[in-house]
Formats: structure tokens, sequence, C-alpha cells
């Protein structure tokens, strides 16, 4: 089988294309990138070991964890937990359900984050300062009757908490729900029916359908994009400052180098800080992609994840 | 349980009991008027030509459809309704998958859960449903699984599968649940030929060992062989039906023959190409039998090959 001779070609040894616009391009980008870097270096303003002075004060990195890391999984948490109920919700064949699901995803789709921030952090403690846990309409029952109690049986001092984190939490995690109640509804529509009707045919209920079969398939097409939407939260955590919560990565980091009066290492320092954390998301999501990616022969490349990624950005 | 049907209870009495089944699909009447008895052990064929209605019908026996009109019952039960003092009551979702435990059902696309692995497959349902423990369902699934000849592939994912052996754990995954009847949907349609023989293999055994079968396939030869009854449903109602002998040997239908004779010259052409691929020549395809019937192509023309005979 191996042997050759003139008539009998063997291995191909063959001359690869030339790309000669590859080595101008690479060039020009050298040059660019030179003149960047040399930037960074000769412009003092800059002041990069101030910056990274900042990224370790224990404000700034409070901020971080604390408002910055702790947000984001409190928020996303919330937001799938309730953005796949939402999405079974808007899938059921209960239409009370159905149109529950789609006004929620409707207001808060319509909603800025920075406004609905504002909107919890002030606007509700002024419109309810403090939220009674009891009977519904019990006060108004109680005044018509005559009764001692007002049959409410806890009142949650809603002032007490308007300015913390928890709030900012709900905040976006509310308005997280009204995204991931899409991407988790295209999952679960991109899962064969024939799935849920074998599990239908062996005796499976239908939640437990749901749960077992059908959710971790719809998984696959749900994670990159869940992926991006935490990224983007990292991000949004930025918005907090206007619950007010002050502990969190960039008001910190702003504060500090205006403080100092270094407005701009204090910038890059969240820059930094944030470059990071996202970095870090991104290995974790292509981690995530291959666990729920098995059994389907599918290791996605990185072009197909960067691709991904553009279509989901826009 | 729910309402027994009046007259179940003996074991001579029919496991599947249709009457008047009827089905719509958008205005359109799929199924009309159709009346079934199988009884235990049984292995009935159900065949026709595409878009007849058997399908929909075996998919209305375990409520993955609902029927419009009639009734069916499987071993006594009303199957997706309850019977109180005349009125019918549709069944809530989950007395509905109740019903269906002991119902096994093959399809056509084997529909294997791509995201667990052949013995997880196998387990889901008896740990799922039946609660049973994950050591005695695992042995369960392994005896299962050498008997349909998988025993060596509990950790391979469907994907690695080939449809043959996709459709062979998908037939174990049902016995899992220990069913008193077995529904297949067209299991050999989506399968190359080659792969065909152990699937039908796998159902044969079945039978043997006394399964009740309710099988719609194209396969005759599978009919001949193995059924005690066969069906044969046209555009929506049972045109004809009795041991495969006197149904598929001498229909007394003009439907029936012209169905059949029709399955005859794709069996062959089937076997042509069959034939074809194990052996590479032109030579053994005379063997097989005369291919004259100039709408169907011939392997050698599919082929792109000059004819040689």
């Amino acid at each position: 089988m191996t042997s050759t001779s003139p008539d009998r070609p063997g291995a191909i040894h063959a001359r690869p294309v030339q790309h000669p616009w590859r080595w101008v391009a690479l060039a020009v980008i050298a040059v660019v990138a030179g003149m960047i870097v040399s930037s960074f270096v000769t412009n003092e303003r800059w002041n990069f070991p101030f910056a990274f002075e900042i990224m370790q004060q224990s404000p700034v990195v409070e901020g971080l964890w604390k408002g910055t890391i702790f947000g984001t999984i409190g928020a996303m948490v919330l937001g799938i937990g309730l953005g796949v109920v939402l999405a079974v919700m808007r899938l059921s064949a209960n239409p009370v359900l159905r149109g529950v699901a789609f006004v929620y995803t409707w207001f808060f789709r319509a909603i800025p984050r920075y406004v609905l921030l504002v909107l919890l952090g002030t606007g509700l403690g002024f419109l309810y300062p403090g939220f009674d846990i009891g009977v519904p309409f019990g006060q108004q029952i109680a005044g018509a009757v005559g009764l001692e109690s007002d049959l409410t049986f806890f009142t949650l001092d809603y002032n007490s908490i308007s300015s913390t984190i928890w709030v900012g939490i709900l905040g976006l995690g509310l308005s997280e729900a009204a995204y991931m109640a899409e991407i988790a509804r295209a999952g679960i529509l991109s899962v064969d029916r024939g799935q849920a009707e074998a599990a239908q045919a062996l005796g499976m209920p239908p939640g437990k359908t749901m749960r077992r079969i059908v959710l971790p398939q719809a998984m696959r097409v749900i994670v990159p994009p869940t992926g991006n939407e935490t990224i983007a939260m990292v991000k949004d955590t930025s918005l907090l400052a206007a619950v007010p919560v002050i502990v969190e990565l960039f008001y910190q980091s702003y504060q500090f180098g205006q403080r100092t009066f270094q407005i701009m290492p204090g910038i890059v320092a969240a820059t930094i800080w944030y470059l990071i954390v996202c970095s870090i998301l991104m290995v974790g999501q292509s981690w995530l992609e291959r666990y729920f990616g098995r059994g389907f022969g599918v290791v996605p490349t990185r072009t197909q994840q960067k691709l991904a990624e553009i279509e989901a950005d826009h | 349980m729910s309402q027994r049907h009046a007259a179940t209870g003996f074991p001579d009495e029919p496991l599947v009991r249709a009457v008047n089944v009827t089905k719509a699909f958008h205005g359109t009447e799929v199924l009309k008027g159709i009346d079934m008895d199988v009884h235990r052990g049984e292995v009935v064929v159900l065949c026709g030509p595409s878009g007849s209605g058997k399908t929909t019908f075996l998919r209305c026996i375990n409520q993955l459809e609902t029927i419009d009109g009639g009734r069916i019952w499987v071993d006594g039960d009303l199957m997706g309704y309850e019977d109180r003092g005349g009125t019918l009551h549709r069944l809530t979702d989950k007395r509905m998958a109740a019903q269906r435990r002991d119902i096994g059902m093959c399809f056509q696309r084997f529909n294997l859960f791509p995201h667990k692995t052949v013995l997880e497959n196998v387990i889901e349902a008896p740990m799922q449903v039946k609660g049973t423990s994950r050591p005695q369902a695992e042995a369960a699934a392994r005896e299962l699984l050498d008997q349909v000849g998988l025993g060596d592939k509990p950790s391979a994912y469907p994907a690695q599968l080939s449809g043959g052996q996709q459709q062979r754990v998908a037939i174990a995954r049902a016995l899992a649940m220990d069913p008193k009847l077995m529904l297949f949907d067209e299991p050999t349609s989506a399968l190359d030929p080659e792969l065909v023989g152990e699937v039908l293999k796998v159902m044969r055994d079945l039978a043997t060992r006394g399964m009740t079968m309710i099988v719609v396939t194209h396969e005759m030869g599978f009919a001949r062989e193995v059924a005690d009854r066969v069906v044969f449903i046209d555009a929506g109602a049972v045109v004809e039906e009795g041991p495969p002998d006197q149904c598929l040997g001498n229909p007394q239908h003009q439907r029936t023959r012209a169905f059949l004779s029709r399955m005859r010259r794709e069996e062959a052409a089937h076997a042509r190409a069959v034939v074809q691929t194990v052996t590479g020549t032109a030579d053994a395809l005379g063997a097989v039998g005369g291919l004259d019937d100039e709408s169907t192509p011939s392997p050698d023309e599919a082929a792109g090959r000059h004819p040689t005979t």
C-alpha cells in the first residue's frame, strides 16, 4: 500500500498559499500597538502604579466582593430561577399563567435598569415605608368590623433595607428574569418534542418530564447566552449606585480617585478589575458549555463560541 | 385505579379494547371509527399506506393523542377519562401518567435521552416513576441490555451508537418499566437496511416470551413470521384483518392487494440494495427476484451504473 512510484504518487508535500497581506496587517498592528504601549509608559497622567494601589485598597476590594461579585451572583440566581419559572409559565397550557408571564416580561423589559433601581431604592421607600404582612385588606376589614387588631402579623420596615445590596439584587434580578425568561423559552423550545413524548410514554408526569428530561437538554442552548448575561450583569452592578448602594467596585474606586485628585487611576483601577472578573467568567462559561453539551458530541471550538458571543451582544 | 370495563377481570378478556375510535386533526378526520381487540400475548401488526392513521391510532392507545370519540380500554382501564355516572371526566396529567406506566412504546426516531448514557436511559423511569432503588434498577437494566445484545455498552451516549443499537436501547428502556403491552411505531423505518434485522430479532424474541405487542411496520416479512394477526388500515378505518397467511397471502380487498403489491416491490428493491451493498457485485442481483416495475428506479440506475441484467 505504501510503496510509491511515478505512477503511484505518495505523500503530498505542497507549498502552502502565500498570504502577503497578513504580514502587512501584522506590521500595521505592531506599530499601532507600540504607540499605545509607549503612551502608557510615557504619559504620566495614566499613573498606573497608583491605579494598582487603588485596586488593592480595602474599600475597593470590599466593593468588588460585596457589591460587584455578590450582587452579580444574587441577581443572576434570582434572574435565572425566576426566568425559568416564567419560561415554563409562558409555555404552559394555563392561559392565566401565560398572561402573567407575558405581562411581566413586557413590563421589566421596558424599564431601564437604572430607572428601576432608583424606583426601588427611593420610590418604594417613599410610597410604602412599611410592608404589612397579614390578611389582605385586613386594616379595612378590621376598621369596618371594629376589631382591635388590624389583622397584621408582621411589619417590614422597608426604609431600613432600602439602601442595601438586597434592594439592588432585587432590582437587577427582576429585570434579568425578563431576559432569562426569553432565553429559557428558546432553550425549552429547542428540545425535540419526541423527548417529552418518550418521557410521557414511560409514565413520567409533566413536571418531572420538564425537570429531568427537557430542561437539562435545554441547558445546552441556555448556557451560552446566560454566560453573556452574567458577564453583562457584572458590568451592570456599577448601576447599584442608583439605589444608592455605595459598597460597589466602580463607586469606591472612582471616589478614591477623586479624594486623592487622581481621577484617571481611579477609573483605570475599576476597569482592570472588571477585565479580570469577566475573563474568569469567560473561562467558566466555556467549561459549562462543555458540561451541558455532553452526549451531543459537540465541543464548541473557539470560533463558534466567539460567534455566539458576538451574536448575543448585538 | 379508575373504572373497570364491565367485562374484564377474566384472563381471556382482551388486554386492549378499542371501540369506535375517532380522531380529527384540524377538522380532518384521520380515524373514522376503529374497533380493535388485542388479547394477552397476541402480536398484532398494523399496516397500511402512510397517512392511513395507523400511527395515530397507536398513539391514541397510550393517550399521546386524545381521541374525539369512542373508547379505549387497556387492561380494563378506560384510557384518558373517568366515567362518573355516565359523564366522562378528563383525567389529570398525573393519573394519565400512571396509566401510561404499564404501556411501553418505541418510536420511529428512538427518542433516547441524548444527555444520558445508555444505562441512565434505562434506569430513568424505574427510578423516577416507580421509585426503584438505584442498585436494583441498575441490575435490572444490565439484564435487559444483555437481553437486547448491548450488555457491553452501558456507559455509551446514544449519539455514539448506530440506529439499530439506539432502537434496541429504546426497547430495553421501555421494558424496564415491566410493561404489560408494548407499542412499536415503525421501529425500523428510520434504520439503514442492514440494521433492520437486529431490531426485528429483539422484537421476535420479545414476542416469543409472550409479550403483547402492537406493531406499526412496513416489514411484511416480520408480519408473516411473528404476527398472530395483521390489521390493514386505510383512510382511518380497518379494511381487513386476519392471520398473516390470510391477510397477506390471500387478501380479500382491492385496497389491501394494491398496498401489498406495492410493498412487495419496495421490499424487492430493498433486498437488491442490501445485496448490492454487501456483495458489491451486480451478478448477485438476479438471484433476488425480478424487478419489473418501471416506476421504481433499479438499484443500478440509482447507483449511476449501467444495468448489467
